[in-house]
């Protein structure tokens, strides 16, 4: 600084003393001691470890990270370092300078690590110095490639999960919901059976979690039993597998139930013909004629245990000629408004053959209007033999009930195009079984998106992904009249994705 | 001959005594070893006192002094300054300063012709010094150090000096001082010079601590291996830097 305000600077040249040890000439320093001598003075490296064991996994080739966190890492890594340097003790009484691997050979099971440390010794002299730390790796496989060794596909736990109907609308559901919670982020396996799904766990009580869980999303019923594997009877100790067995309610929603009479009582002389409006844990019915309805918990439910009359399979398409509204007869179900009307309807597969009309009542005066295609029950047709309709003696049955709007017109501009929007699915095996009705599935899958487009009550509890490879068209907007349901861009998720460079690359090269 | 000693198991003996050509002060110790060593020495050379300086043992670092006299600092009290007088030869002029930095040890670096100063001193002082020293002064630092009497030890044959004084300080304080001068440590490496050791033309005494090097160092450079009380030389009068051995 001196300097550069101009003044004049003696030059200075460090001189040399002798060392105060061994007397060789050289510059003064701290101790005034050359590093030899300042080295057999003082051993820095005194009381810091140089022989380390470590627990080392053969299986997963990860090391114990005490008391029981395993790190995996590969020789000579970067993490391996880091895992190696944080073993030692004491290395914070002096400064750690730098740290490399010695070459040993993989299989002998050492690793030795080269540090420089530095510490000030001797009135401020600060040495450094550096050692070789051996670290012993001892075999020891962790819990989780020693409980795979042993047995594979060991569980503890399985559920069974099952619904007695002719379609997995239902699974495809569920399977959304325990993606949203991440209820079955604890199984192990995960198995499509034939009317259900099969659920294993390594524990009783994630078992039992799981089946809670469903128990809140469903109207089930569910039983458990054990199977002893083995036991100790010395220390007392049993070990069982346990199985869950957890059945959902037949009832969906769309289906139209006769309710057996003491239901119908019970419930205030409702219906007796019903339509299920929603399903969570507890079932919404409503009378289409009245619109009058009501909710049945799993336990009314299961007591009575009722079957649908005609499932959403059954669904027949009409079209809609003339639609009159009753004046004041305004429902509000669960959130979703409806409004009774008198219709004129005559079936799809009618038209142009013959001239039958129907005149019914609708719950669904608020969106139909001269022109749509409606999809119904019918009745007229329909050739039932539920026991529960064979108890109503005198009941005169309308010639169809009407479900829902059909958009199936308006969609088939839109075929074949993706949607933008996905959803994440559980890893699941197979049954090897079921393997036929794969196109089944994939129909019924096709149906189940087109009803999340429907219905935003039913997008509300489960997580929707932007699908990447969409790319909205200028044309759709070109679209006359009412758009086909779907799902804003709002409602979406960005599904995290780490590998989205080598995705955006092969992208550029498409 | 250099000797080592210890006062009170502390090395820093320069602390503890002082000891010029014509006197030496010694501390009053718990035991007679220290004083003993020097009485076995000096004692049919020169008078070996025992005193305090204003109460207290660290009388090295307190007063400043050569053959012809002696600078105590102003808190000595009356009867340390009465028996100092009596005790010492009748050509030393034994005077009271009163200077701030009382600690004139640390300040004053002295042989029998010139003296080194802490910069900071009064001028008074400084011409007191004169007087009474009959030295020439010089305000000077030593390797960037003010306490120029901490850090350097010379007398009339020659000089040791901080372990970090460079070259140049090195050459110029020897033109100034008029004797060889060398970079060096004493006690293990310290580079107190002063604490550990005290020296006159023909003998030094230092720390227990100091190794042979250093001894070796302190005996080439203050030319102690032939040197006798009586041949008190004066023809070393030229500038010269001396190597180590």
């Amino acid at each position: 600084m001196a300097e550069e305000a101009g003044m004049f600077m003696v030059h200075q040249t460090v001189g040399s003393v002798l060392c105060c040890k061994c007397g060789i000439p050289m510059p003064p320093n701290a101790a005034n001691m050359c590093v030899k001598c300042l080295r057999s003075e003082v051993d820095i490296t005194e009381g810091l470890q140089k022989h380390v064991i470590i627990i080392h996994c053969p299986e997963c080739d990860s090391y114990l990270q005490p008391p029981r966190t395993w790190l995996k890492a590969q020789l000579e890594s970067k993490e391996l370092l880091t895992f190696c340097v944080k073993r030692l003790k004491n290395l914070n009484k002096v400064r750690l300078v730098n740290a490399e691997f010695i070459w040993t050979e993989p299989h002998s099971k050492r690793i030795k690590v080269k540090l420089k440390v530095q510490k000030e010794v001797l009135n401020g002299a600060v040495l450094e110095q550096s050692y070789v730390v051996e670290y012993v790796q001892q075999e020891h496989m962790c819990e989780s490639c020693s409980r795979v060794q042993a047995n594979p596909d060991q569980w503890v736990a399985a559920v069974q999960l099952r619904q007695h109907v002719s379609h997995r609308r239902t699974f495809f559901y569920i399977e959304q919901l325990i993606l949203k919670h991440g209820a079955a982020a604890s199984a192990i396996k995960i198995k499509q059976m034939e009317q259900g799904i099969d659920f294993f766990f390594s524990s009783r009580s994630h078992g039992v979690k799981f089946v809670e869980f469903i128990g809140k999303v469903a109207p089930v019923r569910s039983r458990h039993d054990k199977q002893l594997v083995s036991h100790d009877s010395k220390s007392n100790n049993y070990n069982y597998k346990y199985t869950f067995s957890v059945e959902i309610s037949p009832i969906c929603r769309e289906d139209l139930i006769c309710l057996p009479p003491k239901v119908a009582l019970s419930l205030g002389n409702i219906g007796p013909l019903v339509i299920c409006t929603k399903v969570t844990n507890s079932i919404a019915l409503l009378d289409p004629f009245t619109l009058r309805h009501c909710f049945l918990d799993s336990d009314q439910y299961w007591r009575s245990s009722f079957k649908s009359l005609l499932t959403s399979r059954q669904l027949v398409e009409y079209i809609v000629l003339d639609v009159e509204i009753h004046v004041s007869s305004e429902v509000n179900v669960g959130g979703s408004k409806y409004i009774l009307a008198d219709a004129q309807v005559a079936r799809v597969s009618d038209f142009g053959k013959n001239d039958t009309i129907f005149t019914i009542t609708t719950h669904l005066g608020h969106i139909l209007s001269p022109g749509d295609y409606a999809l119904g029950y019918d009745l007229y047709r329909a050739n039932s033999n539920d026991i529960e309709l064979d108890k109503y003696k005198g009941l005169n049955l309308p010639d169809a009930i009407l479900i829902k709007k059909s958009y199936e017109e308006k969609r088939q501009r839109k075929r074949g195009k993706p949607r933008s929007w996905k959803l994440k699915s559980l890893d699941m095996e197979i049954d090897d079984r079921d393997r036929g009705g794969q196109e089944k599935t994939n129909s019924e899958y096709e149906q189940f998106l087109k009803d999340l487009e429907e219905n935003p009550d039913m997008r509300f509890n489960i997580s929707l992904y932007r699908n990447r490879e969409y790319q909205p068209s200028e044309i759709a907007s070109m679209t006359d009249g009412e758009e086909v349901p779907s799902v804003p861009i709002e409602e979406l998720l960005a599904d995290l994705d780490l590998s989205e460079d080598e995705d955006g690359d092969s992208n550029m090269k498409d | 001959m250099a000797t080592r000693l210890q006062f009170e198991n502390s090395c820093e003996v320069g602390v503890f005594s002082k000891l010029t050509n014509a006197y030496c002060l010694v501390a009053i110790g718990g035991s007679e070893n220290f004083y003993s060593a020097f009485e076995s020495d000096l004692a049919d050379v020169i008078p070996v006192v025992k005193t305090s300086i204003a109460g207290t043992r660290i009388i090295g670092r307190l007063c400043a002094g050569n053959k012809n006299g002696l600078l105590l600092p102003h808190n000595t009290t009356d009867q340390e300054l009465q028996h100092l007088r009596n005790s010492l030869p009748d050509q030393v002029v034994v005077q009271r300063v009163e200077e701030r930095l009382s600690a004139l040890g640390n300040c004053i670096a002295c042989n029998d012709h010139v003296a080194l100063t802490h910069t900071d001193l009064d001028k008074e002082t400084e011409e007191m010094i004169a007087d009474v020293l009959g030295v020439e002064v010089f305000r000077q630092t030593i390797a960037g150090n003010i306490l120029v009497g901490s850090y350097c030890a010379f007398s009339n044959t020659g000089g040791l000096v901080h372990p970090h004084t460079s070259v140049e300080d090195l050459d110029e304080l020897s033109t100034l001082l008029q004797v060889p001068l060398v970079a060096g440590t004493v006690n293990r490496g310290s580079e107190v010079i002063a604490a550990g050791i005290t020296v006159n033309d023909w003998t030094a005494f230092c720390g227990s601590d100091t190794t042979a090097t250093e001894l070796s160092v302190i005996e080439s450079v203050f030319k102690l291996r032939a040197a006798q009380p009586t041949a008190i030389v004066d023809e070393m009068r030229k500038s010269l830097i001396d190597s180590y051995v």
